[in-house]
């Protein structure tokens, strides 16, 4: 039992706004030690796992050319393009993304967009020009909600959508898993049966991006 | 044959780049710190593998030692202002989309059509990184077509990819952070001990109440553990194939593909999943480090309830 203290102190260090990395760290060694490890042993453990896991951060290789672009203007430029576009909405132009990135993570290319490459440099400033274009200038509480919509329209998007896709690392799991269970089937049903949540997941976050747009016209009239 | 190595060479070269454009950087009065940090994280890409595992502790908790202790700053290297980024847009125009647009072009061009491409009987890349490693050459592609479309300083490149870095800060590494903390539990066994909880204590005795018991399971320890796949065979082994397979006869395809993502709907409410919900906070200048989970919730407790009922009514059909 002892050893889901370090749940406990991911969970109480977080909340009371410690570094991050240093709550992650303490969690390690809190678990490893009720499970017997030293704590030389568990620096160790967390040493190679973080050499393994290295591949989690390439994403950040896209920075220095998202920073280039910005310093030549690309944000301003997105944000132009929304200017010229007729009726469009900070809501309804996330439908639009959101739909764009669920048929391509449904396709397995997953990796074309995301935080770093396109929500940053593209996504963001056009959700945002198009709440300045449709409201008039947003205050700044309200840009940062708008910025934060963009990013949990990219999740969202991927992650009821990636499973669509044969060869995606959690179908391979799944599959994996089940065979080990002595129930072996082919990963198409596995992808055919992820269809209805990505359908619902279009329904739902379209939904709430509809009513986030009534929301910014609200606010923009008071 | 490319490897995952070239990649991380790559990223071993940019941060380097940080470190020393951090060190020379005189208006942050925070260089040192920086400037050690960024290295650190070079030395991890470009040396990793020959530092031995407790050699990569030690660099892990150098790191822990700068960010815990604040003495990483925030810098700010000469780049354009907003009017001169204006003139920029308007004398580049859509010129400046083709190298954003290189991204996801060679990354596609890359899985789907040099992936299988084979020199001599020996795949051209490893087919296993494929998307990874086209990653790196879309970003070297798009690099030197931004440099000569748009003419843009020779230095710039790691001194914009610094100015971005920085407004990161530390929560850059987090999500890697995690995944390490992920290995020490499962070597500790702190999957295993809630799994163990769960099925002991929770009520399986009528079909939706087992259904949901996976469903709201899976979200609850994704948040927990950081990660769907963390949670997954934990709870798929112990709930979703002896009783709803054996004991109601469910179909497994559909109750496990909407078991993970009913863990999917975990990871957009847990700060455990970072570089999802913590890093584009940071990324976006948000100040409020849980904005964006905030407002993943709603849609992630409506997906909850969706997966529910569908697993209910579509896993077993009269």
């Amino acid at each position: 039992m002892l050893i889901l203290l370090g749940v406990a102190v991911i969970v109480v260090g977080f909340a009371i706004r410690l570094n991050p990395l240093l709550v992650v760290v303490l969690a390690a060694l809190t678990s490893g030690w009720f499970a017997g490890l030293s704590p030389l042993q568990v620096i160790a453990a967390f040493g190679k796992a973080f050499n393994e896991n290295r591949y989690v951060s390439i994403a950040y290789l896209a920075l220095p050319l998202v920073g280039v672009l910005e310093r030549a203007g690309l944000r301003e430029r997105a944000a132009a393009i929304i200017a010229k576009l007729k009726g469009v909405t900070t809501g309804r132009f996330l439908i639009g993304y959101m739909s764009l990135r669920q048929i391509t993570a449904a396709l397995g290319l997953v990796a074309i967009a995301g935080q770093t490459q396109t929500v940053r440099p593209l996504i963001a400033p056009m959700a945002e020009a198009a709440t300045e274009l449709h409201d008039g200038p947003p205050d700044l509480p309200t840009r940062y909600a708008v910025r934060a919509m963009a990013a949990a329209t990219d999740n969202v998007a991927v992650f009821f959508s990636e499973d669509v896709f044969v060869a995606m690392g959690s179908v391979l799991l799944i599959v994996g898993f089940l065979t080990s269970s002595k129930i072996v089937l082919d990963p198409i049903h596995i992808s055919v049966w992820s269809i209805p949540t990505a359908l619902a997941a279009f329904v739902v976050h379209g939904a709430r991006l509809l009513l986030f747009d009534r929301r910014l016209a609200r606010g923009a009239k008071t | 044959m490319i490897k995952l190595g070239f990649v991380y060479l790559l990223a071993g070269l940019m941060f380097a780049g940080f470190a020393v454009f951090s060190a020379g950087d005189r208006s942050n009065g925070k260089r040192a710190g920086n400037t050690a940090f960024w290295g650190l994280t070079a030395l991890s890409f470009l040396a990793g593998d020959r530092l031995g595992d407790l050699g990569n502790g030690l660099l892990v908790l150098g790191l822990v030692l700068l960010a815990g202790l604040g003495l990483i700053g925030r810098s700010q290297p000469a780049t354009t202002t907003p009017a001169e980024r204006v003139a920029l847009s308007e004398r580049f125009g859509n010129r400046l989309f083709a190298p954003a647009l290189m991204l996801p072009l060679v990354v596609a061009l890359g899985v789907l059509a040099l992936k299988p491409l084979q020199l001599g009987g020996v795949p051209l890349m490893d087919p296993k990184q494929a998307t990874l490693i086209s990653l790196g050459g879309a970003v070297i592609v798009g690099l030197v077509l931004a440099l000569a479309l748009l003419r843009q300083p020779l230095t710039s490149p790691l001194q914009e990819g610094r100015r971005l870095a920085d407004t990161v800060g530390w929560a850059m590494l987090l999500p890697q952070f995690l995944a390490a903390l992920g290995a020490v539990f499962a070597l500790a066994g702190v999957g295993a001990q809630i799994g163990h909880l769960v099925t002991t204590w929770l009520p399986v005795d009528t079909r939706f109440a087992a259904v949901a018991v996976y469903c709201v399971g899976m979200a609850a320890f994704t948040m927990l553990m950081g990660n769907a796949f963390a949670a997954f065979p934990v709870l798929t082994g112990g709930v979703a194939i002896p009783i709803l397979v054996g004991h109601f006869g469910g179909n497994p395809a559909v109750i496990t593909s909407i078991g993970m993502l009913s863990g999917f709907c975990g990871t957009l409410m847990t700060p455990l999943a970072a570089n999802f919900n913590l890093v584009p906070p940071a990324l976006l200048e948000i100040p409020d480090r849980y904005a964006v989970i905030k407002t993943q919730v709603p849609t992630a407790l409506l997906m909850l309830i969706v997966n529910t009922v569908l697993m209910y009514v579509l896993a077993f059909p009269r």
